[in-house]
């Protein structure tokens, strides 16, 4: 059993709680992403996890283990990876990856052979002899996940891995390594503040905001049934459109939600759809190739000057003129509602 | 010629001037110490009652005789000996002291680390004429009066702390993740520091050894209290001890000293100015 557990952990910067109570169950092989806005937490939760910080307060259980306290890095088997890739400046990229291997005493020609097959699985191997300063940053960053590789971690911590490369690079090195976890099928741990990043990486996401875990899902879980306003706005781009109506079908002071893609046109729908009708005054159209974002103001019922955004795909032409009101709607299962005063998700 | 190329020009023009100017200043001093200890007494001091005698060049033949006085008649070259094993030793002490103390300072003190760095700091503040008073009290209790092991001993007490502080300023610039990272990779802290860190700290070293050599060739207060016997003293305390008689200054080997100590530190300088800037301002900027 190599996965982490991490129960009621806290950890306090003088007045500021950076970690506050984290209880957090990480399986065996799985992908776990830890996402939120800067200074929420996540980096120090990870740096507790390999050792680089002392708790406060709680436990941290590693494959069975109890880690926290006086474990030193060396001895928790975990491999972390800095987002600036710590790779050492005066050491060439074969002696990079072999100094871990270096660490454990290994056989001179038992480290060639294992660096030797790391820096094939990431495709360096031609890059052995040189020194970093040498290397693009996607080079880079492969070889500090090569040489995180080579010890046979229990555990991989990364730290905003992707966060340094360029947008083009960082799409194919997502995919790289997506498809490098699954085969090696070792537990990771990766913190973000990229919900993209995030949804197409984890096999669940822990979103954290404020040094607290606000909830843990498959990606599909946390965009769908979000726990509370926070995670409701936080996943999804634009963010979910919340609106207090003032609707006497619901209870007082419930919020509305629902994401800028189910809300439509009414005319996209059947008409014997159970669907929201709303009069939608639009303010301005965005035009962005692949969709159009149009915003603008709810103007029935209790009206709002909640500004409320509606994504549409190009598959829908319709004209959408400014200035005008429209008919828009949104199916009713995707309708989601949250407590007014709490933020917390309410069923109804 | 257009205007364009005419603006270039003249800027052009007012650059290398400017650049001129610095090599004057620069370079003046060095050529005046040439020109002085070269020169024939009474083409030196004949100015003074012959206001037409030009200064700047030499009117008589050069002549080498303040060089053999210099070598031959004082113990000039038992003093750069005694300069160079003095500054050896203090360089040693310093960076086997302010090197460790820095890095610990810097990296594992936590908020305390930068007070107590301050703290430290200020030691160097206070002036050799306000403490060889009380240090040669201490020096002639471990009876190390007249030899120079009271100055390898007494010389730290202003290099160590102000390269201590230089050294945390440094490291404060370099980032904690590659030490962090060694210690990921299966090592001990201790295994960290012996292993990683020092070729991290190596511009750092370097500035705290220009700077020491700087500080101990110059010093002046304590070797004149501590030293007596004319074969124990060093160069800066030598010289003028020795060239010096009364009123009487025997300029030309004065000078000759002054050119035969400086030209190696000038190369010293020149050879790591990059380095030793860049520890200096990192050091500066963080502090």
């Amino acid at each position: 059993m190599a996965g982490v557990d991490i129960r009621n952990l806290r950890k306090q910067f003088g007045d500021l709680c950076a970690v506050d109570g984290v209880n957090l169950s990480i399986r065996e092989g799985e992908f776990l992403v830890l996402l939120g806005p800067s200074g929420c937490g996540k980096t120090t939760l990870l740096r507790m996890i390999a050792g680089l910080e002392r708790p406060t307060g709680g436990e941290i259980h590693i494959a069975g283990e109890r880690v926290d306290g006086d474990v030193p890095p060396r001895a928790r088997g975990i491999a972390m990876v800095f987002q600036s890739y710590a790779l050492y400046p005066h050491r060439t990229v074969f002696q990079n990856i072999a100094f871990p291997l270096e660490a454990s005493r290994l056989p001179r020609t038992q480290i060639a052979e294992k660096v030797q097959r790391a820096a094939d699985m990431f495709g360096i191997s031609r890059y052995l002899d040189r020194y970093p300063r040498q290397l693009s940053g996607g080079e880079r960053q492969r070889v500090a996940l090569c040489r995180a590789l080579v010890r046979d971690p229990k555990v991989f911590l990364l730290d905003e891995p992707l966060a340094n490369l360029d947008a083009k690079l960082r799409n194919t090195a997502r995919d790289e390594l997506k498809r490098f976890q699954r085969q090696i099928r070792t537990t990771t741990v990766l913190v973000t503040h990229d919900q993209v990043e995030a949804m197409g990486l984890g096999d669940r996401i822990a979103i954290m905001d404020r040094g607290k875990v606000r909830q843990v899902g498959t990606p599909e879980e946390v965009y769908e049934d979000p726990v509370d306003t926070f995670v409701a706005t936080f996943v999804g781009q634009p963010p979910m459109n919340l609106l207090d109506l003032g609707d006497p079908a619901l209870p007082p002071r419930t919020l509305l939600g629902f994401r800028p893609e189910h809300f439509l046109p009414r005319s996209v729908f059947q008409p014997d759809e159970d669907v929201r009708a709303f009069r939608f005054s639009v303010r301005r159209v965005e035009y962005l190739g692949s969709d159009r974002y149009v915003y603008g103001s709810i103007s029935d019922g209790a009206a709002t000057d909640t500004t409320v955004i509606a994504k549409l795909p190009a598959t829908i032409a319709l004209a959408i003129p400014e200035g005008e009101q429209q008919e828009f709607a949104v199916p009713r299962r995707a309708l989601r509602y949250f407590d007014a005063a709490t933020g917390s998700s309410r069923k109804i | 010629m257009t205007r364009a190329a005419l603006r270039r020009l003249t800027r052009r023009a007012a650059l290398y001037a400017a650049a001129l100017g610095f090599i004057g200043f620069a370079g003046f001093p060095f050529y005046w110490m040439l020109v002085t200890a070269f020169k024939q007494n009474r083409d030196l001091y004949v100015g003074a009652s012959d206001l037409s005698h030009v200064p700047w060049i030499f009117n008589d033949p050069p002549t080498l005789e303040h060089v053999k006085l210099l070598f031959g008649q004082t113990d000039f070259p038992h003093w750069v000996l005694n300069t160079l094993f003095v500054v050896a030793a203090v360089v040693i002490i310093t960076v086997a002291v302010a090197v460790p103390a820095g890095y610990s300072l810097a990296r594992l003190a936590g908020r305390w680390g930068e007070r107590l760095g301050m703290g430290i700091f200020f030691t160097y503040l206070i002036p050799p004429t306000l403490l060889f008073v009380p240090f040669a009290r201490l020096v002639s209790l471990l009876g190390l009066q007249n030899s120079l092991a009271s100055l390898v001993l007494i010389y730290p007490t202003m290099t160590i702390p102000f390269c201590t502080w230089l050294v945390m300023g440094f490291l404060r610039s370099v980032p904690w993740e590659i030490e962090e990272q060694a210690m990921i990779d299966g090592y001990s802290r201790l295994a960290v520091i012996v292993k990683v860190a020092p070729r991290l700290i190596v511009p750092g070293i370097l500035t705290v050894i220009v700077f020491t050599f700087t500080l101990v060739m110059q010093e002046f207060v304590y070797a004149l209290t501590f030293i007596s016997s004319v074969d124990k003293m060093t160069v800066s305390l030598g010289v003028p001890i020795a060239l010096v008689r009364g009123d009487v200054y025997h300029w030309g080997a004065l000078m000759a000293a002054a050119l035969f100590t400086s030209i190696p530190l000038a190369i010293v300088y020149n050879v790591f100015i990059d380095r030793f800037i860049q520890g200096f301002t990192m050091g500066a900027v963080k502090g």
